[in-house]
């Protein structure tokens, strides 16, 4: 159990480390996903298996796929790669880079003083996850369930276009659309400028 | 809703229904005479060449597929010295046999002619020529045509009359 | 309950699946025919049985090649990620009792984890293969399978909510008394509509649509690595089938015949029925396809879910 832990935990540090590094903008997402499954392995062996499958399903499964999805209709190019690599640069990262490493130094510290007791590794069920989540939690899950909502009426109403403000506001009914053009739906010079042969 | 559910419904009495498919090579789709498949040169009821070697069809041929070399016997009777079509790039179009003043070349419903060889879809002469009379059984271009061969003099064509003779006086 | 040999299960389940995907190819084949008053593949061996074995040797002889504008790695990395992922699914799903890989606990979810990172084969096969048809493809496969799998989730928990469980062999053992497509008729539909989503196939198959996007996301593949996509596909069906199968139709229970036959019989029947919207139903525009999605379909699994814990909390407790 041990080794597996320390392997899913070094290929997570892995895949972040190249998360970040990457240019290339849906690599880095993708080593971001595999650094995100190996949480979920990390989680399962921890024995919380509900949480382990909630993150592949969540995590890697619906935001990341979001994530690539905007990524894929940006249509990022070699421009951007350079761009990325500029942004690379040393005065960039000095500030982050300060931050992690007081964290590090922590870590050492916590590391380097006698060990804590461990408490054995408890399994959790998915019932008892329901049961902490609308018991004791409620008031946090009403409260992230509000944000969400919030979040979800925002981004409607952003998205929101009036029917008329389409482009072709019969596209719904083409026999509309045919009706208007006079049994022709591609009348000459309606989608030609006028002078082209 | 319920018109998916019909259609579905729909569908599967399909597969009670006849099937449509011929089974190919055991079974055979009926071709109708004036199928235009391989192209064959025929001959007159007489069992003559048909052809006079005009180069109309070669002309006519959108492709260009059809090569012929007219020649002459002794008796001025016209025929082709050979006669070549390239099947490989034929398009079975029939613009030839509608060309042919003749009726000399003829496409039948036969459509088996596959080959592993692009070479072997070059048809010569002694390849396309049959020994009947094709689609014409009674028709012979020589015996209406007015020219003169061995055998058949000026005006003994049908429904010729004979010709004009300029030293006569006679009305 | 698990198998007392467990290595002969996993490869007797990875042999039947991947035989069975393609005997699917075959019975696609000869059905769809059968629904259009054809005859299909009836050459090759006997009722043309050895027809998929045919098309699998000349796509194992075909140029393996990968376009020089392509992202190379994630090209090839794509159709991976899918067979992997269907044949995972299979881990959890319960043949007959004792005949399973892994009886996990989470089964219900593993399922769903594992069909949520299935989208990433075909969105990553879209964009690795810079053409703009495969690149509609891809994101039209992402917005599509992200969405369905939204209420495929949901409409399980209805199931999940009267067994008790999110294990599969506990959701069989609780239809011991009545199916429960019958309590969750509602639930069973929308899951079979999601699970045909999921697995892009007609009606819903959009991001292949081959009749406006040349083959979709994989209009650059050839060789095996399309046989991949191909075989997955197949998997997929099979996986939904059994899926269907366990959850809504009691598993392996029925009488007399052993329970694997059972299993078979269900199966088998939901596999002719998928094939059989294949025939029937035309594709739908892909705005419909979300609108139905997003307006019709999430609200419905969403009461489904309301009413089935109304009733349970109600009556059963
Ligand atoms: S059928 Fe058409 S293409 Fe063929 S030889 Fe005759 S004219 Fe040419
Ligand atoms: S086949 Fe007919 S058209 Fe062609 S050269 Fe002979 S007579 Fe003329």
């Amino acid at each position: 159990m041990y080794l597996l832990f320390y392997i899913s935990g070094a290929v997570a540090i892995l895949a972040t480390v190249m998360t970040i590094t990457r240019l290339n903008a849906v690599h880095a997402l993708l080593y971001f996903v595999v650094s995100l499954l190996s949480i979920a392995v990390i989680f399962y062996i921890l024995g919380a298996p509900f949480i382990a499958a909630l993150e592949v399903i969540i995590y890697a499964g619906a935001i990341m796929v979001l994530f690539i999805f905007v990524v894929m209709m940006l249509n990022l190019g070699e421009r951007a790669v350079e761009m990325e690599g500029k942004w690379l640069s040393p005065g960039m990262w000095i500030g982050p880079e300060i931050l992690a490493a007081i964290l590090i130094a922590e870590v050492v510290y916590l590391l380097s003083r006698p060990p804590v007791e461990v408490h054995a590794i408890q399994y959790v069920e998915p019932r008892e996850v329901g049961l902490a989540l609308f018991g004791p939690y409620l008031i946090g899950v009403e409260l992230a369930s509000m944000l969400l909502l919030g979040a979800l009426v925002g981004a409607y109403h952003l998205g929101y276009r009036k029917p008329e403000a389409l482009e072709n506001p019969d596209a719904d009914n083409t026999d509309a659309t045919r009706a208007a053009a006079g049994g022709d739906l591609v009348r000459a010079g309606h989608d030609r400028p006028a002078g082209a042969a | 809703m319920l018109s998916i559910i019909r259609t579905l419904w729909d569908v599967f009495l399909h597969a009670f229904r006849k099937r449509v498919t011929i089974q190919y090579p055991e079974q055979k789709a009926y071709l109708s005479a004036r199928y235009r498949g391989r192209i064959i040169l025929s001959r007159d009821p007489e069992g003559g060449e048909r052809c006079v070697a005009c180069y109309l069809c070669a002309v006519a041929c959108p492709v260009d597929c059809i090569a012929l070399q007219a020649t002459e016997d002794s008796t001025g009777r016209r025929y082709p010295e050979f006669f070549r079509i390239n099947f490989s790039r034929c398009i079975f179009c029939g613009y030839c046999e509608e060309a042919c003043p003749t009726y000399a070349i003829q496409l039948t419903p036969d459509i088996e002619m596959g080959e592993y060889s692009r070479q072997n879809m070059v048809y010569e002469k002694e390849h396309l020529l049959i020994s009947g009379p094709g689609k014409y059984p009674d028709y012979n271009f020589w015996r209406v045509a007015g020219v003169k061969i061995g055998g058949k003099d000026k005006g003994q064509a049908e429904r010729e009359a004979p010709p004009t003779d300029l030293r006569s006086l006679l009305p | 309950m698990i198998s007392p040999y467990p290595a002969v299960t996993l490869i007797a389940v990875l042999f039947g699946a991947l035989t069975i995907a393609g005997g699917l190819v075959w019975a696609e084949r000869r059905l769809l025919a059968l629904w259009q008053d054809r005859y299909g593949p009836n050459r090759v061996g006997p009722f043309g049985l050895m027809q998929t074995l045919a098309d699998m040797i000349k796509l194992f002889f075909k140029e393996d090649w990968v376009p020089p504008f392509a992202d190379k790695w994630v090209f090839i990395m794509a159709p991976a990620i899918v067979m992997f992922t269907v044949l995972m699914s299979f881990v959890v799903v319960p043949f007959a009792p004792g005949i399973i890989i892994s009886d996990l606990n989470i089964a219900v979810l593993f399922f769903l984890g594992m069909s949520s990172l299935g989208v990433y084969s075909i969105v990553l096969a879209g964009w690795a293969s810079d053409n703009k048809y495969a690149l509609l493809g891809g994101m039209r496969a992402a917005a599509q399978m992200l969405s369905y799998e939204v209420f495929m989730g949901l409409s399980l928990m209805g199931t999940v909510l009267l067994a008790g469980s999110f294990d599969l062999v506990d959701i069989v053992n609780a239809q011991r008394h009545m199916w429960f497509v019958v309590p969750q008729f509602l639930g069973f539909v929308l899951f079979m509509i999601a699970g045909i989503a999921e697995t892009r196939r007609l009606p819903f198959d959009l991001p292949e649509s081959e009749s406006e996007l040349v083959a979709g996301f994989h209009s650059e593949y050839s060789g095996m690595k399309f046989g991949m996509f191909f075989v997955g596909e197949y998997i997929g069906i099979l996986l939904v089938s059994s899926m269907i199968t366990v959850l809504f139709f009691g598993g392996w229970r029925g009488p007399v015949l052993p329970p694997i036959v059972w299993y078979f019989i269900k199966t088998c029947f939901f596999l002719g029925f998928f094939i059989l919207l294949r025939a029937a139903l035309p594709r739908p525009r892909f705005d419909q396809l979300m609108a139905w999605g997003w307006k019709l379909m999430l609200p419905l699994s969403l009461a489904n879910l309301l009413v089935t814990g109304a009733v349970k909390l109600a009556f059963f407790h």
